[in-house]
């Protein structure tokens, strides 16, 4: 038997987390490197992973497979494509500078007595390993119910991520802060937990149309697609229907779509600015990548039933999004709504169904994760420096502290999609894609750019240009640490913006399995002759 | 030689990259090195050039193919640049006017403690105008002109501190980004109609698609256009860019960047050539802009603003002329390498008198500078008669030839676009020779104790004179025998236009419409002392001092309701949409009852929540295999 390489990615962060909770309290900073050093262990294994992965092979490759519960059919079956080795390697790049990010942000105000158990530092770093593992396992796994458990479970440490560590209380008042962040994180729970409700029915729903035909239930991808091949199993169309429902309904609220969507602003706005970049760039990432693993590929009847609805959600998500965040006040929650637009051109480029759409859905996940990561940490570090999130608190950064002002506009720049940064080629991928199907959808959806080009450059005037503000005077430049953090970001953004090859050519077969899985090749163009 | 094109672009690239990330050990070498690197270019550009003239006119394109960039399905785009008689023209002007403006930028921006980052945004604008117009397909052309649209943001908004900079330039990004959005639409179009996107293809197989199509395609690039271009309905943010350095608004806001629309529109002839429809409306818009730009240029007594509102008409004339169709293409282009020379120099003079005079743009606070400032005088006088149209001089030859082809457009539509563009040289004499005036003649308006007048450094007045050199031989040169449209013709095709009347007539016209213009403005500004505080004016002159009220429309009918559709939705947001999902949440499971609950001791209801979910887990799958 071969090294289950893919297990390993999933245990290694696993194991870091019980190592870092284990560190007595007084070794904060070893807590601290040790827990960086499981995060860079499982990137080398996920390098690996790529690395191993043949865009030209097999569908699933490094496949692992292992009796689980059987008697409820449950395996512990493991494989990725191409789509899911790249969001594995997506989650293990960000986990480390999502600490290091964070270095501090977890250090208690004053020194705990030293016989005390509570260990904040230990906590952190400890769930932020403990939800790559879960966030990993959940795009490896190809057994549905194996997905499920971990789709779930990871709310458990994002619940405490969310509702345990906070930004400096400012002028609010450590009560009242306090309260908001308890509220986001129940709120945050509470949606969640909603929409995986309904998907535990929809699972239970699948379990029980497979014991139905084909004798003995179960939830591997592999063995359905074969029976569904050999005509063994066929859905009738209303229990795809709301089979369908069910899944898509718990991916919504991850990803996340409109009208769903409001947890997302309070759970970013008051978790710290890493935390937030774990929710928006890694957990909900789930959300859309599970559309295209389970929703296209077990229900492709059902979701060429729902595609209207849910294209007209997703452009309503990309332009609600993005007045939304021209309305804010508050930096975090302004990129949380840009997230919810930008969420909105993913799902959008999924339910188009062409390979422009899919492909550059995926890249755009990809995308979305580092320029938002880019955007937030620094955000957060500027937010760190002057104990407030208003926008109104701010202005004149770029006298005083150049360098933070220049990477906040880079990365500001890559969010509104600037050719030459990586989310461009996405997200006019993702356009160019729907428009070759719906035209009309296609357009509206492109205001989505000059929106978005609204709040970015608002956002940056606001903040960084103009008199230097009395609490911005004397506010230091990029350290060290946080240069580390925001340069390799935006030198990753600059090489996929130019040469996005490496993510595109390990996609591209992925995608065209789903698109067949579904039946629809992309629409051929006007004039073929013409064009050759 | 074919992979010297990337060179063009990879020099100031490099500067750029240098210049931004070197740190503070740079500043007293990197004026120098972005300027060095401007002139590499340029010469790289020679030698291609020279390589060019040396082949057969069909044999005149060079590609150079770098790699596939985007490869998805049947969506190629490729990095590769095309070289051709069109592009060439472009290469040197903008790294020929570009090295000159580098070179003045040193003496202007001497004081300036960020004038390293200054140089660096230059160099950037450099490499991606270079690969605006060296591009081989549409997507590689959007690249560029998204990236000239960055740094024209970046340079704007230089003086960040200054919060009417920043917001002139946030205006100047937003309103390109409309344009933008056609320039996308307009590459979806040829994706789904054509398949690809890449030049040769698309404007080779154009004929085959329907009318429709290609009005379709062509109205999406004209939004493009306008934006970039300054055209009317997107031409608001051009006159509060000259918030920038002054030789920001000479090289990016007057020379090179704002005709890139023209570029876009002659470039894709081939389509617009197709749409009959779409072609009369570029016509039109230029007319229009034409007639707006001028009419703002007389009431501005912002010495920039003015300029600005030149720049406009001026780049109207080269839309109008593109919109004839081949009639017009070359005259365009000429048209618009000359107006590179003549408007570069008249920017620069204008920078140079503001840097003599405590950066004062009010001409009304100017006066009586001739004999002070002499050189630039000089090289502003010969700029100045080079816009009118002075018979002899570059500007007369190139917009002569567009007036009489928007005559020769035939019927009434040729007769109202040739009386526009006359009317327009005539409005064009006024408003120069009413700057030229203010400034230069007339008593001195200005206070000696504080303002000490003073001829530019060395290195300012160089570029002026070689482009002052430029806008009196360039027209005439091109002229000879024809030379300049011949070299284009085969991009660009060529036919002869007709006029109605004779061409003497024409020039002959054109010739007492601009004395009348110059007669005009010496009546009301030579004759008599202009007062430092503006009349109150006519109603025109106070609208055309407002811009024609184009931001208070924009305001009304775009602003405020965006901002009460924000904050409606705000609101909404908070209740509406956030209610309802809590209250069916609340309704399916009694959630928010729980959610009280949560809160008080939310670790415990977790855990029984989890196992609940457990259990009616297990059941329901009991109860299934039970059935």
């Amino acid at each position: 038997m071969s090294f289950p390489l893919l297990t390993a990615t999933a245990l290694v962060p696993a194991v870091g987390a019980v190592a870092t909770a284990a560190v007595p309290a007084a070794r904060r900073t070893a807590a601290k490197w040790l827990a960086l050093a499981f995060s860079l262990a499982t990137l080398v294994l996920a390098g690996a992973v790529l690395a191993r992965f043949d865009p030209g092979g097999d569908r699933y490759q490094l496949t692992e497979s292992h009796a689980w519960i059987s008697s409820f059919g449950v395996r512990y079956e493991l494989g990725v494509d191409g789509i899911g080795a790249v969001m594995v390697a997506l989650t293990a790049l960000l986990v480390p500078f999502v600490m290091l990010a964070g270095w501090h942000d977890a250090d208690p105000l004053e020194e705990p007595e030293p016989n005390r158990r509570w260990r904040p530092t230990q906590g952190f770093f400890a769930l932020v390993l403990l939800v790559e593992a879960m966030v990993v396992i959940s795009f490896e796994a190809t057994d549905v119910f194996l997905f499920y458990v971990f789709f779930e479970a990871m709310l458990i440490p994002m619940y405490f991520l969310i509702g345990g560590f906070g930004d400096r209380a400012g002028e609010r008042g450590e009560d009242e802060a306090a309260k908001q962040r308890s509220y986001a994180a129940v709120k945050f729970l509470l949606y969640n937990l909603a929409g995986g409700l309904v998907m535990l029915a929809a699972v239970v729903g699948l379990y029980a149309v497979t014991a139905g035909q084909l004798g003995e239930g179960t939830f591997s991808l592999a063995r359905i697609a074969e029976a569904r091949a050999a005509g063994d199993l066929a859905f009738d169309p209303t229990v795809e229907k709301l089979l369908f429902l069910g899944f898509f309904l718990a991916f919504a609220v991850k990803a996340p779509l409109w009208p769903l969507h409001t947890w997302l602003p309070n759970a970013m706005g008051e978790s710290t600015a890493p935390v937030a970049v774990l929710i928006t760039a890694v957990v909900d990432k789930v959300g859309t990548f599970a559309m295209l693993r389970f929703c296209l590929q077990l229900f492709p009847g059902a979701s060429e039933w729902a595609t209207p609805v849910v294209l007209v959600l997703a452009v309503v998500s990309i332009l609600y999004g993005a007045l939304l965040a021209v309305g804010q006040r508050d930096i975090k929650r302004l990129i949380a709504y840009a997230s919810v637009s930008h969420f909105g051109f993913i799902v959008l480029g999924i339910f188009a169904m062409t390979s422009q759409g899919q492909t550059g859905a995926t890249l755009y996940m990809v995308n979305h994760g580092i320029s938002t990561a880019a955007l937030m940490l620094v955000a957060g570090f500027l937010i760190s420096r002057r104990g407030s999130r208003l926008i109104a608190d701010f202005g004149g950064v770029q006298k005083v502290a150049p360098v933070l002002a220049g990477t906040f506009l880079i990365g500001g720049l890559a969010t509104l999609s600037l050719p030459g940064l990586a989310p461009f080629v996405s997200e006019f991928l993702v356009l160019v894609g729907t428009f070759s199907r719906y035209p009309v959808l296609g357009i509206v959806a492109t205001f989505g750019i000059v929106l978005a080009a609204l709040y970015v450059l608002v956002l940056y005037q606001r903040t960084m240009t103009g008199p230097v503000r009395d609490g911005v005077r004397g506010m230091p430049d990029l350290r060290a640490r946080e240069l580390a953090v925001v340069a390799p970001l935006i030198a990753l953004l600059l090489f996929l913006g130019v040469f996005p090859r490496p993510v595109t050519d390990i996609v591209d077969p992925a995608v065209r399995q789903t698109l067949s899985d579904v039946h629809k090749t992309d629409p051929k163009p006007d004039l073929t002759e013409a064009a050759k | 030689m074919n992979n010297l094109i990337g060179l063009l672009v990879a020099a100031p690239l490099l500067g750029a990259a240098v210049l931004l990330t070197g740190g503070r050990r740079l500043d007293r070498v990197g004026h120098w090195i972005g300027t060095a690197l401007a002139a590499a270019s340029f010469v790289v550009g020679a030698v291609l050039f020279a390589e060019l003239l040396g082949r057969d006119g069909d044999d005149r394109t060079m590609i150079q193919h770098l790699y596939s960039w985007v490869p998805v399905g049947g969506f190629q785009a490729d990095v590769a640049f095309r070289l051709d008689q069109l592009s060439i023209v472009f290469v040197l002007l903008i790294t020929g006017v570009g090295t000159l403006i580098h070179l003045y930028s040193v003496g202007y921006m001497e004081h300036d403690e960020r004038r390293r980052r200054f140089f660096g945004y230059l160099n950037l604008f450099l490499a991606a105008m270079l690969l605006l117009v060296l591009a081989d397909n549409y997507l590689l052309l959007y690249f560029g002109w998204e990236g000239v649209g960055l740094a024209s943001y970046l340079l704007i908004g230089f003086w960040q501190h200054k919060p009417s900079a920043a917001t002139a330039a946030k205006k100047a990004f937003l309103v390109n980004r409309v344009g933008d959005m056609g320039l996308a639409i307009g590459i979806f179009l040829m994706f789904t109609t054509f398949g690809t996107f890449a030049f040769g293809p698309v404007l080779g197989g154009a004929e085959a698609a329907s009318e429709g199509t290609l009005t379709a395609i062509s109205l999406m690039l004209l939004l493009a256009a306008c934006g970039k271009s300054a055209q009317v309905p997107l031409q608001s943010w051009l006159g509060d860019a000259m918030e920038g350095p002054t030789p920001v608004s000479a090289l990016i806001h007057a020379a090179t960047m704002v005709t890139a629309g023209v570029y876009l529109i002659v470039r894709s002839g081939a389509i617009f050539n197709g749409a009959p429809d779409a072609q009369t409306v570029v016509a039109v818009v230029g007319a229009v802009t034409l007639l707006f730009g001028a009419i703002v240029g007389c009431a501005k007594d912002d010495i920039k603003k003015a300029l600005a509102g030149s720049t406009m008409s001026q780049i109207g004339y080269m839309v109008m002329a593109a919109g004839l169709g081949p009639v017009g293409y070359a005259f365009a282009i000429m048209h618009l390498v000359t107006h590179g020379f003549f408007k570069a120099g008249l920017f620069l003079g204008a920078g140079s008198v503001m840097h003599g005079m405590n950066d004062e743009v009010d001409m009304r606070r100017y006066g009586g500078l001739r004999k002070l400032m002499p050189v630039t005088f000089a090289t502003f006088g010969l700029g100045y008669l080079a816009i009118i149209g002075f018979p002899g001089l570059s500007g007369f030859w190139s917009k002569d030839r567009i007036i009489e082809a928007a005559f020769a457009k035939g019927g009434t539509e040729g007769w109202i676009l040739g009386a526009v563009a006359l009317l327009g040289a005539g409005i064009t004499a006024f408003y120069m020779t009413r700057v030229m005036l203010m400034t230069f003649f007339g008593e001195k308006r200005w206070d000696p104790a504080e303002v000490h007048p003073h001829e530019s450094p060395r290195t300012m007045t160089v570029p002026m004179v070689v482009l002052a050199f430029g806008s009196v031989f360039a027209g005439g040169l091109f002229s000879l025998n024809s030379s300049f449209v011949n070299w284009l013709e085969p991009v660009t095709s060529y036919e002869h236009g007709h006029p109605p009347v004779s061409a003497a007539v024409v020039t002959g016209a054109t010739v007492v419409v601009l004395l009348v213009g110059v007669a005009l403005a010496w009546a009301a500004y030579g004759r008599r002392p202009v007062p430092v505080t503006a009349p109150r004016g006519s109603l025109l002159t106070r609208a055309a001092r407002r811009d024609l009220l184009q931001d208070d429309f924009n305001h009304a009918v775009l602003v405020k309701p965006g901002e009460y559709l924000t904050r409606g939705l705000v609101y909404l947001d908070h209740t509406v949409v956030d209610g309802a999902v809590n209250g069916t949440a609340a309704a399916v499971g009694g959630l928010s009852g729980r959610m009280r609950r949560l809160q008080n001791g939310y670790v415990r209801s977790y855990a029984v929540s989890m196992f609940g979910g457990t259990a009616v887990l297990v059941a329901a799958t009991l109860l299934m295999r039970a059935v």
